[in-house]
């Protein structure tokens, strides 16, 4: 699914303007905690996530998630977008959606979830 | 290992969830840089985060020391905290004692001493109830 289509489906904002929207993407991942990203996700995901602290882009730097999508209307403070600008070349996007539409939606329109293990399993 | 045998060192103050996690940018950095694989990098990455940030969430101040021995990545947590009583109970998936403030920063998931043994090829913990904890990592290439 292309980046301008993930925004426009779920009525989001895109943060920051260095994206290219043309970004095609195949898997996602929703959590706010973020040691349940660290522990339970392999690979390079795009992240759902409640949580807008400046420690999602460690995370995110971390693991090269590939673009975080903020949800049920909690916007990032300015440093944290600031940070991504200078550490991260990803997509930041803001969405007034539930944790639950944004995931739905974007599942309805192919996205699926991304490589990862239950915590039972780690 | 001694403090100065560290090729990188990091001061960590506890409760400073803003700009703390910057030991691993840096070592992601470093090791890069000398042609370590993708794969080995992320596992360093992850415990040393998680160990980093425990020491943010749960003690006063403490300093992480990162140096490579022959093949082996070796990280060194050392903090003035609270130690931790029943290392057993904490190492279980899942339990913290995490207050609502540093779940709200996106932490206390339980997850993270599992996650540091995990993603470890050994790991040590030595603490003092009152007095701090230690953790060492090893990692071998
Ligand atoms: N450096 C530390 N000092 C004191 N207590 C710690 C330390 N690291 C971990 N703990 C204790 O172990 C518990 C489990 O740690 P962890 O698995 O990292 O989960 P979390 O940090 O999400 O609570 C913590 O909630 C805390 O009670
Ligand atoms: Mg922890």
């Amino acid at each position: 699914m292309k980046l301008s289509d993930i925004i426009e489906s779920i009525d989001g904002i895109l943060l920051n303007d260095a994206a290219d929207t043309n970004t095609e993407y195949t898997s996602a991942y929703s959590a706010d905690l973020l040691s349940d990203v660290l522990a339970l996700t392999k690979g390079h995901t795009l992240l759902i996530t409640g949580t807008v602290s400046l420690q999602v882009i460690r995370v995110a730097e971390i693991l090269g998630i590939t673009a975080i999508i903020f949800i049920r209307g909690k916007m990032p403070p300015p440093e944290v977008i600031e940070a991504a600008k200078a550490k991260l070349s990803i997509p930041l996007i803001f969405t007034r959606k539930t944790m639950f539409e944004t995931s739905g939606l974007l599942y309805s329109k192919g996205i699926r979830p991304c490589e990862n293990v239950p915590a039972d399993e780690v | 290992m001694k403090e100065e045998d560290c090729l990188l060192k990091f001061e960590i103050q506890g409760g400073e969830f803003l700009d703390s996690g910057e030991s691993s940018a840096v070592i992601k950095e470093y090791l890069k840089k000398i042609g370590i694989p993708h794969p080995f990098i992320r596992r360093v990455l992850i415990a040393t985060y998680e160990a980093e940030m425990n020491v943010v969430a749960h003690a006063e101040k403490g300093t992480l020391c990162f140096t490579i021995e022959g093949e082996t990545v070796v990280v060194r947590v050392h903090d003035k905290g609270p130690g931790i009583p029943d290392i057993e109970l904490a190492m279980q998936k899942g339990y913290s004692t995490a207050t609502q403030e540093v779940r709200q920063m996106g932490f206390g998931a339980g997850m993270g001493l599992p996650n540091m043994k995990q993603n470890s090829d050994t790991l040590v913990i030595n603490t003092e109830v009152g007095t701090g904890t230690e953790v060492i990592m090893e990692f071998t290439l």
